[in-house]
């Protein structure tokens, strides 16, 4: 049995410990935002916060995961800026990446309150979305910083 | 996890229900609420619309939820002839059912961007006639004349100010028969249609609260994933099922024909015993495929005498007549589709019944495939549709559902299958590989006079709907030749049919989306030829006034093509029409010569789809379009080797990212035409845009997809 710390709670998983954390999170607490899609650190759409670092969950195993604090999209307040902004932008098309992707930027605004257009591609560069949302993430992310420094 | 959805749920309380049946083919819809359901038992009602007591206002929907906004756009229609109050309506998925059948086509799918434009009536009708049976049924308390009552945003109002919200009426209403041609509005009375409504389901997508394929989970359910050949044509020839059984959390290795099963407790414990399986598989039918046969299959083939797809006046006489002679030679390679869900399916079959959980683009060929295998009718195989994590055409394919439906029977209960991302790059239907080759005339004036084109492909159809199939053309391979936006003379089409072991499918606007870059670079390549700038060119060889003409003149006019350029940059431009609607772009580039690199500074789009019902759902589809088209164009190609695929994941198949997604324009056409399709037409002429713009930059001719870098390096 490993004990996990998750969107403030204690989860108990009863896992191999070199289970990758996703597994643990969809299969056996039903934290379904959590995302597969590429399984090798690919594409981003994984990902979780773990000390308010965005991680890629298929690539972390649930025994180094159990020192965190973890972090899904359930996790973030309804009214978290960032969650105002991809609605406002009306950024999600399928939205199988958005949460990954939401997650990375709520990181990355962290460090980079006040991004220029060029910091955002950059920060965002390593995330996959098959819809082509990004002209809209974009201007999600500004407006969500904007959000954020109010 | 709710079971029949469409009726039982709207059978319990009082509602107006309008539904439809689907029993001699045609859509006929008829009343279905609590008042009326007794004594029309025979029906088998699906709802459309259900009005609720407490004012509610549900769509019921048969059109898969792929994040391409029909569900919002279908209920922004009903809701509009409704004359209902938006924020009181909300879209569900039914269950699969006739009513929900594409209204020409037998069989429900949600694919060749026909979900509203082939809907648009009878999605109008629903809407009207329970507005109409609610101002009756509102006339009739009143005891006035039904004329004489409006509507405004959910309330029948009556002359004298009063009025009824739509819940306070449909015990009344209930008991009316619906109208059979209820008045639709004038478009120029719309305030729904036409306008900006939030999405419906963004909120829970942002929340994390939507329940995609992948994510069903069913009580007493196990989970499998499946050993697939790695080579086309091979099977399992030795395996351990003992070390797989080891795997804790292992419940059984199914084999099936010619793959395994794994199913286990959880998704993580599937995947360590698969990989215990230590699988030898048979050499396979083409153990030595590999990218080199490929080209070396294509070059072959495009040297064949073709199937003579088109024939019009004299292309060889026109082409020796002509004053000058331009020629041109194109080589595609295959796309996957990508969608980022993986391929997935939950199945339990039951004593008399079969339930599918899928997030599938084709209800009505998972049922078949389903019943093909359980032995049951069609009608007995009850398909529960979540929302897609993208499909692009993939989801209509049921290798999943045989997984499903074949391990959920072996195991006795409930099985989700799950592919890997390496299971889907193996196994998907991927765009075909296609090389052309086209001949064109000028006259002394610069006008085409002859355009003869050759296209060697592999067949869509052949393997996924023969029956299309006539004459040794299918059609899929070389649309946008003979239908292409220009009224040409002697034209000639030939089309050699390949037969290779790679699987091919249907992907975003299928033949289009490789056929117009042919056609679109060609077209720059005979004005260039002309002398004639790109545009004018392509607007005299045009109908006046057609959709194509005007969508093209709406893009020159807002990109301001012909106007100042920014310094270091050039513009290239393509235009056509496919799924009802023409679509048109410019792009705008400029070429690092040292290292082969293109930027793409902006992409500007023109889309004419006829009445625009959802305008940023349009919007959206036509961006997205500009990425994956992007993304296609750059970077992507499926590689083969020893026997079979050789791409296995995203690091070997990179999709275009952040920083090389170009500034997006989008333009609706306030369309004096009908209604057309959006979800596909947006795709196939970014390419050519951009290869034309390339070709402004440098004079190098990029006619490869994906494009060869290598091809634009100056030393």
């Amino acid at each position: 049995m490993i004990s996990l710390h998750v969107n403030g709670k204690k989860k108990k998983v009863e896992v191999a410990p070199d289970t990758p954390l996703l597994w643990a999170l969809r299969d056996n607490l039903g934290i379904t935002s959590v995302k597969y899609t590429c399984g090798i650190a690919e594409c981003g759409v994984c990902t979780v916060l773990i000390d308010d670092k965005a991680v890629r969950s298929c690539s972390i195993s649930v025994d180094e995961a159990k020192k965190g604090r973890i972090i899904t999209i359930e996790g973030l307040p309804e009214d978290h800026p960032v969650k105002i902004a991809w609605i406002e932008k009306q950024v999600p098309q399928c939205g199988y990446c958005q949460p990954g992707i939401m997650l990375q930027t709520v990181d990355f605004l962290k460090r980079q309150p006040n991004p220029t257009a060029e910091q955002v591609d950059d920060a965002l560069d390593n995330v996959l979305c098959r819809c082509g949302s990004h002209p809209r993430i974009k201007k999600a992310v500004q407006m969500a910083a904007d959000l954020s420094r109010k | 996890m709710k079971t029949d959805m469409t009726r039982r749920d709207f059978l319990k309380k009082s509602s107006l229900v309008v539904a439809a049946t689907a029993l001699h083919g045609e859509i006929i819809l008829f009343n279905a609420s609590p008042a009326q359901a007794v004594t029309s038992s025979a029906f088998k009602p699906h709802a459309f619309v259900e009005i609720g007591a407490d004012d509610t206002v549900t769509v019921w929907l048969g059109q898969t939820n792929l994040g391409q906004g029909t569900h919002t756009g279908i209920s922004m229609i009903v809701a509009e002839e409704l004359d209902a109050d938006w924020e009181k309506v909300q879209a569900k998925m039914a269950l699969a059912a006739e009513p929900f059948n594409h209204p020409h086509a037998n069989m429900q799918f949600t694919g060749g961007s026909t979900s509203i434009r082939d809907r648009w009536d009878i999605i109008r009708k629903a809407g009207a006639a329970a507005r109409q049976m609610l101002i009756e049924a509102a006339a009739k308390k009143w005891g006035i004349a039904a004329g004489t009552c409006k509507t405004n945003n959910g309330k029948v109002v009556h002359p004298g100010g009063r009025s009824l919200s739509y819940g306070k009426l449909v015990q009344e209403a209930q008991k009316l028969p619906v109208p059979e041609n209820p008045p639709l509005k004038d478009a120029k009375d719309y305030r729904i249609i036409g306008s900006n409504r939030d999405r419906l389901d963004i909120p829970d997508k942002v929340q994390g609260r939507t329940k995609y394929g992948i994510d069903v989970t069913v009580p007493d359910m196990c989970i499998a994933v499946v050993a697939r050949a790695p080579r086309f044509g091979a099977a399992p020839e030795s395996y351990d099922t003992d070390a797989a059984m080891a795997v804790k959390g292992v419940l059984q290795v199914v084999p099936l024909e010619d793959r395994i099963g794994v199913c286990a407790d959880t998704t993580y414990a599937a995947l360590q015993g698969r990989k215990k399986l230590n699988i030898k598989w048979t050499p396979g039918s083409h153990p030595a495929f590999d990218d080199a046969t490929l080209d070396k299959l294509f070059a072959e083939n495009l040297e064949k005498l073709g199937a003579v797809a088109e024939k019009t006046g004299d292309a060889n006489k026109a082409l020796a007549e002509a004053a000058v002679t331009v020629e041109g030679a194109y080589k595609l390679h295959y796309v996957s589709h990508a969608q980022l869900e993986p391929v997935n399916c939950t199945a339990h079959v039951e004593k008399d019944r079969c339930r599918l959980w899928m997030p599938t683009q084709g209800q009505t060929w998972a049922q078949q495939a389903a019943a093909a295998i359980t032995g049951l009718p069609s009608e007995k195989i009850e398909v529960e549709t979540p929302p897609a994590g993208g499909g692009f055409g993939l989801r209509g394919m049921t290798d999943s559902v045989k997984d499903a439906v074949s391990l959920s029977r072996a195991m006795g209960r409930p099985v989700k299958v799950m592919w890997t991302r390496e299971d889907d790059f193996a196994n998907d239907y991927f765009r075909p590989g296609t090389v052309s080759k086209i001949q064109g005339g000028l006259d002394k004036e610069g006008k085409v006079v002859a355009w003869s084109q050759k296209v060697a492909a592999p067949s869509i159809m052949t393997r996924l709907m023969p029956s299309r199939v006539k004459n040794g053309i299918d059609n899929s391979a070389i649309q946008g030749i003979s239908d292409m936006v220009y009224t040409l003379p002697n034209r000639s089409v030939e089309y050699v049919m390949m037969d290779l072991p790679v699987t091919v499918g249907f992907w975003r606007s299928v033949g289009y989306s490789i056929i117009t870059f042919t056609v679109e670079t060609f077209m720059d390549d005979l004005a260039h030829a002309a002398k004639q700038d790109p545009v004018q060119f392509r607007l005299d060889h045009m109908e006046k006034g057609s959709r194509p003409y005007r969508t093209l003149s709406l893009l020159a006019e807002k990109a301001d093509w012909g106007g100042k350029v920014p310094a270091g940059r050039s513009r290239g431009i393509a235009v056509g029409t496919c799924f009802g609607s023409s679509a048109a772009h410019m792009a705008e580039v400029s070429v690092d010569r040292k290292s082969g690199k293109v930027k793409v500074h902006k992409v500007a789009c023109a889309i004419d789809c006829g009445p625009a019902v959802y305008p940023d759902a349009i919007t959206a589809q036509m961006e997205g379009a500009v990425v994956m088209a992007l993304s296609v164009a750059f970077n992507e190609k499926i590689r083969f080797a020893k026997g079979g695929v050789k791409t296995a994941n995203f690091d070997e198949y990179p999709l275009l990212t952040m920083s090389d997604v170009p500034e997006v324009e989008v333009y609706i056409s306030e369309s004096v035409h009908e209604i057309g399709g959006v979800g596909e037409p947006g795709i196939p002429t970014v390419a050519p845009a951009v290869a034309n713009a390339v070709f402004n930059a440098t004079g190098v001719k990029l006619r490869e997809l994906p494009f060869k870098r290598e091809l634009l390096i100056k030393a």
